[in-house]
C-alpha cells in the first residue's frame, strides 16, 4: 500500500468515525432529552444572581431548582433579594413566604488610620488573612478591623468602599445583606444588623478598659455607661469588657438615650436610612 | 487459569494507579471521602470495561484490516469521549438517582489517561475478545481498590497529628508512596 492511500484511509476513517460518533450523540441527545421544569427558569430570572450563596445552596441557579423541586424549601432564602423577592418565588412556586427584615452589614470597629495605635508596620501581601497570620494583624488592638479590604473585594453587590481612614463603609443602599462580608472578615469585625437598629456598638476589643483605650481611641473601655443610660432594661450589655445591644430589646426604643454618654463614642445612634426601602431590586 | 492470572496481574501486580502512575489525579482528587471513592471506583470500573470493549472492537475490525494501527490513540480518545457523554446523556434520564451519584465523576473520567491507557495496553498486547474483558475488569477493579484504600487511609489522616507543613495533600503524596512500596512487594508474584 502506498502511503498517500494509507493516509487517504486514516483520513477517511477518522471521518467516519467521528462522524458515526456524532450521530449517535446527536440522536440519544433527542431521544433522552430531559425536559428542565420551565418554573426553574422564571424563578432564576427572578433572583438577583450575585451568586453570593446567602441561601444555602451554590448559587442563584442552585437554589431556584431547589426551590422549585423540594417542597421543604422555603421561597423567602434569598436574602439580597428581601421581601420584593420572596414575594415572587412564593407566587411562582405557591409557597408561602414568611416575613423576613432585610439586614444590613455594620463594621463594628472605628480604629482606623491614626486612631488604632500599630504594632508593627506591615509590607506583606495586601490581605487581610494574611495579615492576621503575622502576630494577629499589625495593629495592637488584635479585635479590630485590619482594614486590606477582604470585604470590598468580595462583596458581590460593590456596596462596600475602602474609607480613607482605612476603615470600609457600608453604602447601605447597595448592601443586601448577604453575609459575604461577615463570613470572610478574619476578625469577625462585621455584624448584620435588622435594617430597624437604632444603635449599634462600632468596636469588637474584648480587652479590659485600659487596654483597650491603650490600643485604639475608638475603643469600647467596657465602662458600663450606656447599659445604666438604657431606657429599656437590658438593650445594652456589657459582656467580656464590651457593649453589645440586644436587638430584640431595643428594637423598640423611640428615643435612645444609651450612646449620649459614651466616654469613646464607641456606641452611636445610626442613621436612619429611608432610601432602603425604594431601592432594591 | 491463564484468565486469572491476567487479572490478578491486573488488579494487584501491575495496578494502574499504585505500579503504572496512571489516574493519579482522580486518585487523589476523589480521596478525600470514602463513599465518594467507592461511588468513583465503580464508575471508572464500568466505563474502562465498556470503552475497552468498544476499542477492541474499533481496533480489530476498523483499524486492522485497513492498516491502520497507528490511529489508535486519536481514535480511542474520540471513542471514549463520546462513549462517555452517550452513557451521562442515557444516565441522565434513566436514572436520576445514579446520574446524582456519578455525575459529576463521569465527565472527569472522560478525559482520564487510565481509561485511554487499559485499550491502548490491550490492544498493543494483542489480547483476544476474552482476555481484554478480563484485563479490562481487572484494571478497573485494580483501581477502586487503590482508591478506596488511600480513602480510607486519609480519612484516619483527618484525625492523626500530622505536622502542620504536612497537612493536607503533602501526606497523601506520602501516604501513596507507601501504598505503591507496598504494592511492590506484589511484584514477581507471578
Amino acid at each position: 500500500m502506498s502511503y498517500t492511500f494509507i493516509a487517504i484511509m486514516a483520513v477517511v476513517i477518522m471521518t467516519c468515525v467521528g462522524i458515526v460518533f456524532g450521530f449517535i450523540l446527536a440522536f440519544a441527545d433527542k431521544k433522552f432529552a430531559m425536559e428542565e421544569n420551565p418554573l426553574i427558569g422564571e424563578v432564576k430570572e427572578a433572583l438577583p444572581q450575585g451568586q453570593c450563596g446567602a441561601c444555602g445552596f451554590a448559587g442563584c441557579a442552585k437554589y431556584a431548582e431547589a426551590v422549585v423541586l423540594d417542597p421543604d424549601v422555603p421561597p423567602n432564602l434569598c436574602v439580597p433579594g428581601k421581601a420584593e423577592v420572596a414575594d415572587i418565588v412564593a407566587k411562582l412556586t405557591g409557597k408561602v413566604a414568611e416575613a423576613t427584615e432585610p439586614k444590613f452589614a455594620h463594621i463594628r470597629c472605628r480604629g482606623g488610620n491614626g486612631i488604632a495605635k500599630m504594632a508593627y508596620e506591615y509590607k506583606g501581601v495586601h490581605d487581610c488573612a494574611a495579615a492576621k497570620i503575622i502576630q494577629q494583624g499589625p495593629k495592637l488592638c488584635k479585635f479590630g478591623c485590619l482594614g486590606f479590604g477582604n470585604c470590598v473585594r468580595n462583596c458581590p453587590f460593590h456596596a462596600m468602599t475602602m474609607g480613607e481612614n482605612g476603615i470600609p463603609q457600608v453604602d447601605k443602599n447597595l448592601c443586601t445583606g448577604c453575609g459575604k462580608c461577615a463570613s470572610i472578615c478574619p476578625n469577625h469585625v462585621i455584624e448584620l444588623l435588622p435594617i430597624s437598629a437604632k444603635v449599634a456598638v462600632s468596636c469588637s476589643s474584648k480587652e479590659v478598659g485600659g487596654v483597650a483605650r491603650k490600643d485604639c481611641a475608638a475603643a469600647c473601655i467596657g465602662c458600663g455607661l450606656c447599659m445604666r443610660n438604657c431606657s429599656h432594661a437590658g438593650g445594652v450589655k456589657v459582656v467580656d469588657h464590651l457593649a453589645v445591644v440586644d436587638a430584640s430589646i431595643c428594637h423598640d426604643c423611640e428615643e435612645a438615650t444609651c450612646f449620649a454618654k459614651c466616654p469613646t463614642k464607641a456606641i452611636a445612634a445610626l442613621v436612619a436610612s429611608a432610601k432602603k426601602e425604594e431601592k432594591i431590586g | 487459569m491463564e484468565y486469572f492470572t491476567l487479572f490478578v496481574g491486573a488488579v494487584l501486580i501491575n495496578n494502574f494507579v499504585l505500579t503504572k502512575f496512571l489516574g493519579l489525579c482522580i486518585f487523589f482528587g476523589v480521596s478525600k471521602n470514602l463513599n465518594a471513592s467507592i461511588g468513583m471506583g465503580f464508575a471508572v470500573t464500568s466505563v474502562i470495561t465498556m470503552s475497552t470493549v468498544l476499542a477492541w472492537l474499533l481496533y480489530n475490525f476498523v483499524l486492522v484490516p485497513f492498516g491502520l494501527t497507528f490511529l489508535r490513540t486519536i481514535s480511542f480518545v474520540v471513542l471514549i469521549a463520546s462513549f462517555v457523554q452517550l452513557l451521562e446523556i442515557i444516565i441522565k434520564k434513566q436514572s436520576p438517582t445514579l446520574y446524582n451519584m456519578w455525575g459529576i465523576y463521569l465527565m472527569l473520567i472522560a478525559t482520564n489517561c487510565i481509561v485511554l491507557s487499559v485499550p491502548v495496553i490491550s490492544v498493543t498486547n494483542e489480547y483476544g475478545f476474552l482476555e481484554n474483558l478480563v484485563f479490562a475488569v481487572g484494571s478497573g477493579l485494580g483501581f477502586a481498590l487503590a482508591l478506596i484504600l488511600m480513602a480510607s487511609c486519609r480519612e484516619k489522616l483527618d484525625f492523626a497529628d500530622v505536622p502542620h507543613a504536612l497537612k493536607g495533600t503533602p501526606i497523601a503524596f506520602i501516604v501513596a508512596g507507601m501504598l505503591s512500596l507496598a504494592f511492590l512487594g506484589f511484584s514477581g508474584m507471578i
